[in-house]
């Protein structure tokens, strides 16, 4: 199952480091990174694979909300789906 | 890859612009519960709606997680009740509301629909026992709705049916009169009720429904109110594009929500209800997309227009979004459940007639409007009936939810808590037409021909 990471907030040292140590250790894959600098603020979007994910989907994103609050930033992870749904015919 | 851009934009929708999906609601047939005695029968409604739905509120809360969408409401829709409890004859059917009150509490939904009877031709006697439980299962129950249909397009309207309806909502709200009338939140009164309708109060599952369903009803005042701020100044034709595509978007994930919980709880899905349902909340609101408009206060002249053209928008972009669409499609204006409404109505600009007249191009009718508590039972049926005039000769769904706050006047406010929000008390006229619902009988169908 494909889902989306998204991370918004203040920019700082080592946020790309942190979000990919934690999904490395849970064996996610990551396939497509895109990050910038919207308006001042931080934005990374990333398409990762959780086929061989060692934590439950809830799981996963309780760590990343966890790890997301520990550095002031939103952390999110959905299901590709949504975007799919919205944004394509 | 999908677009950054298409992504946060999605975010940014849920975040800031209130997106969700208002309700999934599972329709579930009771007819398999008739029995002639009326406990055994509402220990099979109990059983089958809490057998049937057990997973419903988990489903909905993992749907939730996984997609990141906030899903407002997981609910129960019924078969009418009228039709189960005509196998018995106990003297009335407030137990029957208190074993849904049961089911909903156990399986955790917030509302169950269906305490509900279809009379618009006539009234049989297991109709007028339920009609007459209403306000005593009203006021005994936390969860349970209820609605009468009392007019359609091919039948005409039951004029005893709302003669009745309307001594019927006077004594719903005085049954809740320490609680504001709230009785009469989950009350109402529809012309050509839908049988698959998945909003509250009014929902039910119809009889030509499947033995299960999942009906969803999709919300996004807020994203359609940011989408035409983009569009100031335009001509109507863009405001209509812009909201179309709007409309596109917010009902597609709709779908994907109602698929998803439907191969999840292993339960036909039905329809996707093309809906604009507000809030209370600030930016929420469908009023504030009729100012966005260019209308200083929601109410003035031009209301109607403005709404007419959302509404059909709406409609139109969100039918090539779905694969089934049905329920009450179309923007809502609850005046309670609405922060703009609610403004309007307290500085007097929005009243009760002009909310009638936007009823006519929109869904559904004239909704969670307060009026003051010693407003008389007839005056409350010609409201009903005016109402179900609309409906009827415009082959429209309309509805009534009127609170009639007892001890409150004109001026005054209604809180009811919630979604359900407050409602400032609004005038009605006070010339009398009980000499015409003292008449009672039937108002023929219209003719369909000669559309004048």
């Amino acid at each position: 199952m494909n889902a989306i990471v998204t991370v918004l907030g203040q920019d700082q040292v080592g946020i790309i480091a942190a979000v990919c140590t934690l999904l490395a250790q849970q064996n996610v894959n990551i396939l497509d990174i895109s990050q910038t600098i919207l308006q001042g603020a931080f934005t990374m979007v990333m398409a990762v694979d959780l086929s061989a994910a060692k934590l439950s989907f809830t799981d996963l994103a309780r760590k990343l909300e966890d790890l997301g609050k520990s550095m002031d930033l939103s952390i999110r992870i959905q299901r590709e789906g949504i975007f799919d749904a919205m944004h394509r015919i | 890859m999908l677009n950054q851009k298409d992504i946060l934009s999605t975010i940014e929708m849920i975040d800031q612009q209130h997106l969700d999906i208002r309700t999934i609601t599972m329709g579930i047939s009771l007819l398999s519960c008739c029995d002639a005695s009326q406990d055994r029968a509402c220990e099979k409604i109990y059983d089958k709606v809490t057998r049937y739905a057990e997973k419903l509120v988990q489903t909905g809360e993992d749907i939730e997680r996984e997609f990141g969408i906030p899903i407002v409401n997981k609910r129960i829709a019924v078969t009418p009740i009228s039709l189960v409890s005509a196998a018995s004859e106990a003297p009335d059917d407030v137990p029957f509301a208190m074993a849904l009150d049961g089911a909903a509490k156990t399986t955790g939904v917030n509302f169950i629909g269906g305490f509900s009877a279809l009379v618009h031709k006539g009234m049989t006697v297991a109709d007028e026992r339920l009609i007459r439980s209403i306000p005593e299962a009203l006021a005994r129950t936390e969860r349970v709705c209820a609605s009468v249909n009392i007019g359609s397009t091919r039948a005409g309207i039951n004029m005893d049916a709302v003669a009745l309806m309307g001594r019927i909502v006077k004594e719903t709200a005085l049954a809740t009169a320490d609680r504001d009338g709230l009785g009469c939140a989950k009350l109402v009164a529809f012309c050509n009720a839908v049988e698959d309708n998945p909003f509250m109060a009014g929902a039910f599952h119809g009889g030509g429904e499947a033995e299960k369903v999942i009906n969803v009803g999709v919300s996004g005042p807020g994203v359609v109110y940011s989408a035409l701020q983009a569009v100031k100044g335009q001509p109507l034709d863009v405001v209509a594009e812009t909201v179309k595509k709007t409309a596109f978007r917010v009902t597609r994930m709709g779908q994907l929500v109602a698929q998803e919980a439907s191969r999840r709880l292993d339960t036909p899905f039905g329809i996707v209800d093309l809906s604009l349902a507000p809030t209370p909340a600030a930016g929420d609101s469908v009023a504030r997309i009729l100012e966005e408009m260019g209308l200083e206060v929601c109410g003035t002249h031009g209301t109607t227009a403005a709404l007419a053209l959302l509404n059909d928008a709406v409609k139109k972009g969100g039918v090539m979004a779905s694969s089934s669409v049905g329920g009450l499609s179309g923007a809502f204006i609850p005046v309670s459940e609405d922060e703009g409404m609610i403004a309007a109505a307290r500085e007097g600009t929005l009243c009760i007639d002009k909310l009638e007249a936007m009823t006519c191009v929109c869904s559904v009718g004239l909704d969670m409007i307060a009026v003051p508590g010693d407003t008389p039972a007839e005056t409350i049926a010609a409201i009903l009936a005016d109402e179900a005039a609309v409906g009827m000769v415009n082959n429209k769904t309309t509805a009534v939810r009127l609170i009639p706050a007892p001890g409150k006047t004109v001026g005054g406010t209604v809180e009811l808590g919630g979604l359900l929000g407050s409602a400032p008390v609004m005038a009605v006229h006070g010339a009398s037409p009980a000499a015409f619902i003292a008449r009672g009988g039937r108002i023929p169908a219209p003719l369909h021909s000669l559309r004048n």
